[in-house]
């Protein structure tokens, strides 16, 4: 340890906290300060740093090294051997998913080594809790740049030169947005940071809130000096506890630093920023729902024009931007649109932060330049899929967006190549599915959560997403008829054309593109009464393959109907391991079984199969 | 409202304490939503007569009021346990064997979604995404989140909850 001092990272993004972080912290500053070592060590509680699955995540910042999995337990060791001994605790380091050796430090890991990070620059590195922190690293440098040096015409000028597209979905041009929104008649105007993050599977929004809030805050300032706003409003949802607290103490440190209030730096110019906190509603994030909740009313959409930029919050014009766009902002004014423009695509510049769920090794945010192809993402960046199987389909746009199969894993991920696809970038979730994934069940799935979370405004939303559910209910109950995959094909293009709003327009996609690329899965529970993949469970059969059965009686405990019964062991024909076994093997009484799949998720050994 | 403008039967403390959440907010512009939260906050559930009450409170039809308290999933007409579970019925979570999950909540408190358990311990919701896919399957049980979730798992957490009636489980 040299002179310095000493900085520990401890991943507090909610995925860690999850597995136990705080624990860790406690003991980190028990042992630092038993050790002596006040004042020589800091240990920072930082946000998301990206590998979730690796969870509770500590980073010795000196040397970058990066300790996973991390137990109360282990603290001691890593405090006495490394930041003492300078020796690295090598059980707790990462070791590659291809190559079997280590990777001590996080630049190493290929996890980190494909990323660019621009939104993310913050999440992970500094304390959110913390503001200085924030401003040692060129932290509300734009925001005055902006006030001192730049009309509010340059600023929106450089937003449009830079090309940044809206990272909440549809990737409408932001310094458009902003344009518009400025030139509206009518005061006040309102900019609002729609932080309703609600596809499943994507939590960029989650995590930028909680490990950077500064850096949406400070934009927020900028886009309010820009359009000609005194008033943010920051709506998130309910479900992100953590993410308000932590925006709501950066707040109240920005307004006592005078980032926030009136005469923002000496500038005349005054802006106000509250939190409003949604409460469980999808739909919400679509940016008219987003406003009438706001207004205390039921989050239903309404139709467009007019838009926010000309009439939205109580009529007046309001700038809605999502968490991830505001993120950019800074960095962009402090480097300049072209800087910005070098990095990913022609039509879609700079970098998008995508969200990897599912079946991958490696789960959690990653953030790459526009155009980075598919592959690269899940299986270099990703560690590709557990347990050696193969990849079958990423769903990409959530509940919007459709699903792009191996045959497509070269596309570069862009707005308008994912679109050609039948797919969407939507918000950037990227759940990835092996080849044990049904995909009429998926579809199902995902029309389930469209159908539930419909407002019930209009007909075709309301009507027509039921009526395809109840299709795809009875496919994956084996009644499927001749006709039905067409059916649903014709309904989901009208649904689409007819729908009010971004919700009802975007639902039918996961059955559209999972016929479009899938159809003979369809046509196997339809036509065969099969489910290729074993999932639906209605068209399985259990079996206990006798020879992997060890006899141990779980499954019995947790079949709620009583179907399981030991075999007598003469029954056993050819069962070589008879002499050998001390308990007889099970079978399952298919008259009894209600395929509820309990044993399946019981069985230690796999013995259990559909 | 004549006909169904019926004396809300609230007794004087709940109303006082609806007057301060309303005074809290009387500077915003359009608060319902605000008020709703910090009213079920204080009672874990709004009541027809808080309703009634705000909506007289504020001059907003008790329809509106209504149909709000009704939209949203986390505000409830309808007493709740004390803890709450919410499964998160996510795709990455399904993807992951929430089901599983769900299925190890409804054997161990032997109540369906949307219920109750008898000694009002504990009521069993899902959720819509909870941000954390990535240690998924994932439930939250009244404010905190629990990730990697197993069968085994599942029953050690409630089985705390049902032991620590105070609920101070870390």
């Amino acid at each position: 340890m040299d002179g310095g001092k000493c900085r520990v990272l401890v991943c507090a993004g909610a995925g860690c906290v999850s597995s136990g972080c705080k624990a860790v912290a406690r003991a980190l500053s028990e042992v630092v300060r038993k050790s002596d070592l006040d004042g020589k060590v800091e240990i920072v509680q930082t946000g998301c740093i990206g590998s979730c699955d690796l969870g509770p995540v500590v980073v010795v910042e000196s040397d970058g090294t990066f300790y996973q999995h991390v137990t109360p337990e282990d603290v001691p060791d890593i405090v006495n051997d490394h930041i003492i001994g300078g020796n690295p605790v090598e059980r707790l380091l990462h070791r590659s998913g291809d190559t079997g050796e280590f990777e001590v430090k996080l630049s190493d890991m290929s996890f980190f080594r494909g990323q660019t990070k621009i939104a993310l620059r913050n999440c992970g590195v500094i304390d959110p809790l913390s503001i200085d922190e924030y401003i040692a690293r060129n932290g509300y440098e734009a925001l005055s740049k902006v006030l001192k040096d730049m009309t509010p015409g340059q600023v929106i000028d450089a937003i449009k030169a830079s090309g940044l597209r809206g990272r909440g979905g549809a990737g409408f041009p932001t310094g458009l947005k902003w344009m518009f929104t400025a030139d509206a008649p009518g005061e006040p105007k309102y900019v609002v940071c729609n932080a309703d993050e609600g596809d499943p599977g994507a939590f960029m929004d989650r995590s930028l809130l909680e490990g950077d809030p500064h850096s949406i805050i400070e934009a927020m300032i900028i886009a309010g000096y820009a359009v000609g706003s005194h008033q943010g409003l920051v709506y998130v949802r309910a479900e992100y506890p953590l993410a308000v607290e932590r925006l709501s103490h950066a707040i109240e440190q920005a307004a006592e630093r005078g980032f926030l209030g009136n005469d923002i730096l000496g500038s005349g110019f005054s802006f106000n920023l509250e939190v409003r906190v949604g409460a469980g509603a999808f739909v919400c994030g679509e940016e008219t729902a987003l406003l009438a909740s706001i207004e205390g009313k039921r989050g239903m959409p309404r139709p467009k024009p007019p838009f926010p930029a000309a009439s939205g919050l109580w009529g007046k014009p309001t700038l809605i931007n999502n968490v991830e766009t505001f993120a950019n902002i800074a960095p962009i004014i402090l480097n300049g649109p072209e800087w910005f423009k070098g990095m990913g695509t022609d039509r879609s510049p700079g970098t998008k932060v995508f969200a990897l769920a599912g079946n991958i090794n490696n789960t959690g945010l990653v953030e790459v330049p526009m155009g980075t192809p598919l592959r690269t993402i899940i299986y270099e960046i990703g560690g590709g899929i557990p347990g050696g199987k193969g990849f079958k389909a990423a769903q990409t746009g959530g509940p919007s967006g459709g699903c792009i199969p191996a045959q497509h894993l070269d596309v570069p991920m862009d707005f308008d190549s994912l679109t050609k696809l039948g797919a969407m970038m939507g918000s950037g979730g990227l759940i990835v599915m092996d080849e044990e994934t049904c995909m009429v069940d998926i579809a199902k799935f995902f029309l389930q959560f469209t159908q539930d979370e419909s407002c019930g405004k209009c007909v075709p939303c309301r009507e027509g997403t039921k009526v395809m559910l109840d299709i795809l209910d009875r496919i994956t109950k084996g009644e499927g008829q001749e006709g039905d995959i067409e059916l649903l094909e014709s309904l989901g293009k009208t649904i689409s054309q007819t729908a009010l709003c971004g919700l009802g327009q975007s639902a039918p996609n996961p059955v559209l593109s999972t016929i479009r690329y899938f159809r003979d899965e369809y046509e196997a529970h339809v036509r065969d009464k099969r489910c290729p993949a074993g999932v639906c469970t209605a068209l399985a059969s259990y079996v206990i393959e006798v020879e992997k059965c060890r006899g141990c009686g779980l499954c019995v405990k947790v079949c709620p109907v009583d179907a399981i019964h030991p075999i007598e062991l003469q029954a056993v024909a050819g069962d070589e391991g008879r002499t050998k076994r001390k308990r007889p093997p099970y079978a399952i009484d298919a008259s009894k079984c209600i395929k509820c799949g309990a044993c399946v998720a019981e069985c230690r050994f796999g013995a259990i199969t559909r | 409202m004549n006909a169904c403008s019926t004396a809300p039967t609230l007794s004087t403390e709940t109303d006082k304490q609806i007057d301060r959440v309303i005074e809290e907010y009387k500077d915003e512009p359009s608060p319902l939503l605000e008020i709703l939260n910090e009213v079920q906050h204080i009672f874990g559930y709004l009541s027809d007569d808080m309703l009634i009450a705000i909506s007289e409170k504020l001059s907003i039809p008790t329809s509106q009021v209504y149909g709000v308290a009704t939209f949203y999933s986390l505000l409830s007409t309808r007493p709740k346990g004390k803890h709450i579970i919410r499964v998160c019925e996510s795709a990455p979570c399904h993807v992951m064997g929430s089901e599983s999950v769900l299925r190890a909540v409804k054997d161990e408190l032997g109540i369906d979604l949307g219920e109750t358990t008898p000694d009002g311990l504990f009521t069993l919701e899902s959720t819509s995404c909870l941000g954390i896919c990535s240690v998924g399957p994932a439930m939250m049980v009244n404010d905190r989140v629990f990730g990697n979730l197993t069968r085994e798992k599942v029953r050690l957490i409630l089985r705390r909850y049902a032991k620590d009636k105070e609920a101070s489980v870390s």
